[in-house]
């Protein structure tokens, strides 16, 4: 049996487990249809051209975790922003750990999907937002046939959340293979502010795959912050959906900084309905060994007035392959938009591999967009500048990769994650300097 | 002129009618609609071809027959029917002519109208013209001195029955039978074309150029152009195409070839005004096109176009830089107006070492059109210090047309060099302005800016040739192209 023959046959036990007048039963029913209908994408779907997920479904996945594993704070501290007070979702293997996590429904609520979907009080909230910004892909569509545990956060209006939220995904290899599909749903209504940190994290070597979806709701002047830190062990893939709707004057950013795992797609998709959004993407890969990163980014300006930024930056070493999908769509009534679009990428060695495919699709006359994209190798007069003042060539490399991608982090807006980053960027370049010269 | 805006403009645009829509009768000797074996062996007999082309059309028909047809293009039309086609038309005198004087007056009242008259182009200076009318070649001046110099350059079906080593040697060697759909219609229906070979180490002296026209109500057209330039050699080959206006779309799928053995250089120039439908998006030429190149070491392919007609345009004249130290160019202008629609750029394939490719397309839209700008650039794992660079700029005309960039870059070695940039914008006020205040008025203005705007592709197009180009953009940009 097949991954998706046995995703179709355990649906319908799933379904019968959960509560019946839940009011996702039928969303979820219509998703398995279309995911039974499509299948996993393979590269022959454009969309798709570049990444086979061969290699990653071979596995035979347990569907859900069984058993429990003790899991203390020490074993997962590396892997959380730590040094800050922050909210925290933390899941272990798909199920909610309630003795890691921080949530609150003081004022805000930070809690789980689990409970949303089941308790009346967060009703409205569901019906309105649940599944309305995702696409039916069918990946999206899968994980929206088994939506049931996530994070589930709303922020009402003119409110600033004080400290970010780490939702954070572990599994502890207690099944030979695990498949995880989490959820995540955030509406930030009118006025407020929030900032998210997502990870996913395995804590042993065996395989993972992770089709995860987020939806987020950004409503008038809402601004959302959401950072992704990938930086998962060689066995584990991530399949990341994320669709941001925003409403008029909001602003959100995500930025991804993609650094492990065996396999990662990002699909990161803004749709803007109103005027005066400004949406913010951006990205850097670091990666080496067999390792496979896939950026498909698509930004929808629907409205006037509008701007988006995006910016990938990519470094590729070993037998590593990065490809980058970005997509601007411009409808005829978004006059006025302002659409830019970097992808920038270094190869380090011979057998690395990069594919980009940067696309704009304009049916507005008065608007400024642009493209750009480049590959090439460091500059060998900034190298032997570096070096002949001392530095030695791995740290002057190191030092040059670091500042090339540097504009990037230049827009984090939490001092420790920058931080964070910069270790992990030196540990991934194999040195041991600050940067912060 | 009192006020003239872009709005004045595009209803100009809108109305303009293709002034070279006109049909000349002619008798032709028509094929019976449809399409199978026998149809090909009837082609091929017609043309008096050995037995070996006949099979290898007929190779080409039965891969054909297992093919779909592409659907990626970013394109909208409904699919010619091709068993509703005729593949064979040819004017009804066949005999070669030696001079004009012997060529049917009424063909040469048609090339007259379209100010391409044998008579003026044989004065002007060193062109020579292989003239194709519905597929048979016609009329050929200047053999002779290209003869002495030892240059063949005929049409495809004479080159087959006279030159039939080389045609065996190198046809469907850059573009296989099997490459494409259109490609394999092309090899198993076509029913003329040109051919030129240029001996090692001689520079063609004369621009060599054919027209190609599609003049039978119903006739597809199908042209196979094979050029080789032999070591250190160099050419320089023009191509342009006016169409009469039709109803019913006419299908135009053309394969060219082109080969560039060591240390030699092509340039391939082509200006295409296909009938584009009128203003109601009715009617019009499907124009999808095969054309690769092959670059030898230290040889240099340079693909210049000025596409201006066609309701649908589906072209990416490519480069293989297969030698060390090749050379690819691809330089584009592609105006889109009223329902046109077109998917065109180029695949640069970098193989050996050292290889160089440019990328200039500047995409026009204006009306209802969509334009699309569609490129490839590959760097393979051996192409050591492969060095590209694109750029892609639209320049959209009212809110109801598109823009479009679909670059593919992939890269497998670390020394590779990719630039891409591409941009899209309308006609700013403040240029203008700035011309108004200058005493340009906004037609001569806007005239300015469009040929501004091109100019980096107009500049590579050769002299005898930026004439027609500048006259076909006056067709389609009426009133904005000075």
């Amino acid at each position: 049996m097949d991954l998706k023959e046995k995703l179709v046959a355990s649906y319908f036990a799933f379904e019968d487990n959960l509560e019946d007048h839940s009011p996702l039963h039928a969303i979820r029913n219509n998703a398995i249809k279309i995911f039974e209908e499509n299948g996993f994408p393979s590269k022959k779907d454009e969309a798709w051209k570049y990444t086979s997920l061969n290699t990653v479904l071979k596995h035979d996945y347990s569907l859900f975790s069984k058993g429990e594993k003790a899991i203390e704070y020490k074993d997962i501290k590396p892997y959380l922003i730590h040094d800050i007070d922050s909210y925290k979702i933390i899941f272990i293997d798909g199920k909610y750990s309630s003795h890691l996590s921080q949530t609150t429904h003081e004022g805000v609520d930070v809690c789980l999907m689990s409970s949303a979907i089941t308790k009346p009080k967060y009703r409205l909230v569901i019906e309105n937002y649940f599944n309305k910004a995702a696409k039916d892909d069918s990946m999206t569509s899968l994980n929206t046939a088994f939506s049931n545990e996530g994070a589930y956060i709303h922020i009402p209006k003119n409110k600033i959340v004080e400290k970010p939220i780490q939702i954070v995904h572990f599994s502890t290899g207690n099944e030979a293979a695990l498949m995880l599909q989490p959820r995540n749903l955030i509406v930030v209504d009118e006025n407020s502010h929030v900032q998210i940190i997502e990870r996913h994290q395995s804590l042993t070597d065996n395989p993972v795959l992770t089709n995860s979806v987020t939806e987020i709701f950004a409503n008038k002047r809402a601004i959302v912050d959401y950072y992704k830190l990938q930086n998962d062990n060689e066995n584990a893939s991530l399949i990341d959906n994320t669709f941001i709707k925003q409403k008029q004057e909001s602003h959100a950013s995500v930025h991804t900084f993609s650094f492990g795992g065996k396999l990662t797609r990002n699909n990161l998709n803004f749709f803007q309905h109103g005027e005066r959004i400004d949406s913010t993407l951006k990205g850097v890969t670091i990666i080496g060994d067999k390792q496979h990163v896939d950026h498909s980014t698509l930004v929808h300006h629907i409205e006037p007035n509008c701007e988006s930024h995006q910016d990938y930056k990519g470094i590729y070493g070993d037998n590593a392959t990065g490809v980058f999908n970005g997509k601007v769509i411009v409808e005829k009534e978004a006059q006025k938009t302002n659409a830019f679009q970097a992808n920038n990428n270094i190869l380090v060695s011979d057998k690395a591999t990069i594919n980009t495919k940067p696309q704009l699709e304009i049916f507005a006359d008065d608007v400024k967009c642009s493209h750009g994209c480049t590959i090439g190798a460091l500059d060998e007069s900034a190298m032997f500048y570096l070096r002949s003042r001392g530095i030695p060539e791995k740290e002057a490399r190191a030092l040059l990769m670091y500042a090339f991608s540097n504009n990037v982090l230049d827009s984090v807006k939490i001092p420790e994650i920058k931080k964070r980053i910069t270790k992990l960027i030196a540990k991934k370049l194999g040195v041991n300097i600050g940067f912060d010269l | 002129m009192s006020k003239y805006t872009e709005d004045d403009l595009r209803e100009e645009l809108k109305t303009k009618e293709y002034e070279y829509g006109f049909y000349t009768d002619i008798e032709s000797e028509t094929f019976p609609v449809g399409l199978n074996e026998e149809i090909i062996r009837a082609i091929s007999k017609k043309k008096e071809e050995p037995e070996w082309m006949t099979d290898w059309r007929l190779e080409a028909f039965r891969a054909w027959e297992d093919m779909v047809e592409p659907e990626w293009a970013n394109v909208h039309y409904e699919k010619p029917d091709f068993q509703a086609i005729s593949y064979y038309s040819a004017p009804n005198k066949k005999a070669k002519y030696n001079s004009l004087d012997e060529v049917d007056p009424e063909l040469l009242a048609t090339f007259e109208k379209l100010g391409i008259s044998l008579d003026e182009q044989k004065k002007l200076a060193g062109v020579a013209m292989d003239v194709v009318v519905d597929s048979v070649s016609v009329a050929t001046t200047f053999k002779k001195t290209l003869a002495e110099k030892g240059i063949i350059f005929c049409s495809i079906s004479e080159a087959i029955q006279e030159h039939p080593e080389l045609v065996k040697k190198y046809i469907g060697t850059v573009v296989p039978q099997k490459d494409n759909f259109y490609a394999a219609l092309n090899s198993a229906v076509f029913s003329d074309g040109s051919f030129c070979y240029i001996p090692k180490g001689v520079k063609c002296p004369m621009e060599l150029s054919t027209y190609f026209r599609i003049n039978q109500a119903g006739t597809g057209q199908f042209e196979r152009t094979l050029v080789i330039a032999d070591e250190g050699s160099y050419v320089s080959y023009l191509e342009g195409c006016t169409a009469p206006s039709r109803d019913e779309n006419q299908l135009h799928a053309a394969v060219v070839e082109l080969i560039a053995m060591d240390d030699a250089e092509i340039k391939y120039s082509t200006v295409q005004n296909w009938y584009p439908g009128n203003s109601e998006g009715k009617g019009g030429v499907f124009n999808f096109v095969t054309k690769r190149g092959l670059c030898e070491t230290n040889a240099k392919i340079s693909w210049t176009q000025v596409e201006t007609g066609s309701a649908v345009t589906w072209k990416y004249p490519s480069c293989v830089l297969k030698g060390d130290n090749s050379v690819g160019e691809f330089y584009s202008i592609a105006v889109t107006n009223n329902f046109q629609q077109a998917d065109t750029g180029t695949k640069m394939i970098h193989l050996g070492k050292n290889t160089k490719s440019t990328i200039i397309s500047k995409g026009i839209s204006a009306g209802k059109s969509q334009n699309s700008y569609r490129g490839l650039v590959q760097v393979h794992s051996r192409a050591e210090n492969a060095r590209n660079f694109s750029q892609c700029d639209s320049l959209l005309m009212g809110n109801e047309c598109g823009a479009h960039t679909f670059p593919y870059i992939e890269a497998k070695n670390k020394t590779a060099q990719i630039e891409h940039e591409a941009t899209t914008s309308k006609i700013g006020e403040d240029q203008i302005f700035y011309c108004n205040q200058r005493g340009i008025d906004t037609e001569k203005a806007i005239a300015l800016i469009v040929n501004g705007f091109s100019k980096e592709v107009l500049n590579k197009l050769p002299m005898e040739f930026a004439v027609e180009a500048q006259k076909l953009l006056e067709i389609s940009l009426e009133g904005s192209v000075g």
